[in-house]
């Protein structure tokens, strides 16, 4: 399949950035806010929803000439619940541990917005290699966002990386702790992703200044 | 009762769906633009949990849980269809919104005309499946129980997006920087919120139990303090009288 168009480059670049799902489009809030007090967790979030939305924008595709109008959506949730199911048990077998962190979020992609969005907005009305782009695209762009939040929530607040502590460790006080520096408790708690999401907004709106939304 | 009580206030301030959870922000940020519509689609987001936790909870109960299917016959005891929770609960609701919907229109227009245009897009809101879900999760014992989960979950939403659609009224006279208006901002008080909310964590701790037993330890203690005082006073006695009387 060589190498892709401008076009083709531009649906998986585009919602790196400026038609970002989360933080432009407001999609798939909900996810991108619960379990991004850890890196791990945001990182397999990430992945199950490139899965879900790449295959399932494809499936849709496929079939888009032959759903009736009228149930759609219920088509389009058949389809998103049977990859999630898939996803979920996958997860349960190779990491019990994660699936139960996730807890109800995983079966919460069937109606992550983004998903029921793409399929609407794009996989109904275009061929199947470009919905996956599309897909592909849509769900990384969710995918940086959760990475960055899971990042800044994970480094400030426990002052670990997947775990593994980078700053020192704060009860025997070495590495940065022995300045007196302390784990920000304060970025483990829910609140604290809106807060760091809002802040990504803000940055990415004042480099660029179309996005900002008119009074 | 109590754990009626109990679980109502739990679900409203504890754990909102809004601000503990974060389910249902989607349409959290999009509709809380007006006091008006943000009441309707609350009110039709709790009409809905009320609608679908107790149907998927007796869905849960009688068909998906481990060892459910006892009452079809004794040998189907181990089976366990548990995968099957998201497609039958997601499948639940839609029906049910859909049939919700029907009825609403046939028997009152003006309701319709005011919940109407939400009911169609409540289906796919995540407020809705996480209230089954988190149902499952938790392993709400009755169908009373589950009735007062969605109920409450439900009022603990239309609280947030009612308190967020006011804020935001107000503030599109205040001096918000560019970058921030409209989307970041709400982010930003939404997150605010939350922390506020926090503050009820406290407010079911304890109860009945916890304080009881401290105070009975320390009564307790105190007892025994005085008791063994008693005895050494008493000994002294004894051996002081003994000396005496030697």
């Amino acid at each position: 399949m060589g190498l892709l168009t401008k076009k083709d480059a531009g649906l998986i670049l585009d919602p790196l950035a400026d038609n970002n799902p989360i933080t432009i489009q407001v999609l798939g809030i909900c996810s991108a806010l619960a379990i991004t007090a850890e890196l791990e967790a945001s990182i397999v979030m990430s992945v199950a929803v490139v899965f879900v939305l790449g295959v399932g924008n494809v499936v849709i595709s496929l079939m888009r000439n032959i759903i009736p109008s009228k149930i759609r959506i219920i088509v389009q949730l058949i389809v998103v619940a049977t990859l999630v199911i898939i996803v979920d048990q996958v997860l349960k077998a190779f990491s019990y541990e994660l699936s139960q962190k996730l807890g109800a979020f995983i079966g919460l992609i069937i109606t992550n917005c983004i998903i029921m969005g793409r399929f609407e907005a794009f996989a109904l009305a275009n061929g199947p290699w470009k919905s996956f782009l599309d897909g592909i695209g849509n769900a990384l762009g969710y995918g940086v966002i959760l990475i960055i939040v899971g990042f800044f929530r994970e480094l400030l607040g426990s002052g670990t990386l997947f775990g593994i502590p980078v700053l020192g460790d704060p009860i025997t006080k070495t590495g940065l702790y022995a300045t007196g520096y302390e784990n920000n408790g304060f970025m483990i708690i829910p609140p604290a992703a809106l807060i760091v999401v809002g802040i990504i907004i803000w940055v990415q709106r004042s480099r660029n200044p179309a996005l900002v939304e008119e009074n | 009762m109590l754990e009626h009580i109990e679980l109502f206030f739990k679900s409203i301030f504890i754990d909102n769906m809004v601000f503990a959870v974060f389910l249902g922000m989607c349409s959290y940020l999009a509709v809380s633009k007006k006091v008006a519509t943000a009441v309707g689609l609350g009110a039709a987001v709790i009409f809905v949990l009320a609608v679908t936790v107790p149907l998927n909870w007796l869905l849960d109960k009688y068909l998906l849980q481990d060892g459910a299917l006892v009452w079809l016959g004794e040998e189907y005891a181990d089976y366990n269809l548990g995968f099957l929770s998201f497609i039958l609960f997601i499948a639940t609701i839609a029906t049910m919104v859909q049939l919700v919907e029907i009825v609403v229109e046939k028997f009152s227009p003006s309701l319709y005309n005011s919940l109407g245009i939400f009911l169609p897009l409540i289906a796919v809101n995540c407020a809705i499946l996480g209230g089954s879900l988190f149902m499952q999760a938790r392993e709400i014992e009755t169908l009373g129980l589950a009735l007062n989960y969605g109920v409450s979950s439900g009022i603990g939403w239309f609280l947030a997006i009612l308190a967020i659609a006011a804020i935001r009224e107000k503030i599109r006279y205040s001096n918000v920087p560019a970058p921030l208006r409209g989307l970041g901002i709400t982010f930003i008080i939404t997150g605010l919120m939350g922390i506020g909310f926090q503050s009820f964590g406290g407010m079911l701790t304890g109860g009945d139990e916890a304080p009881a037993e401290v105070e009975d330890t320390t009564v307790q203690t105190i007892e025994v303090e005085k008791k063994e005082n008693l005895k050494e006073i008493d000994e002294e006695e004894i051996s002081y009288n003994a000396a005496i009387n030697k």
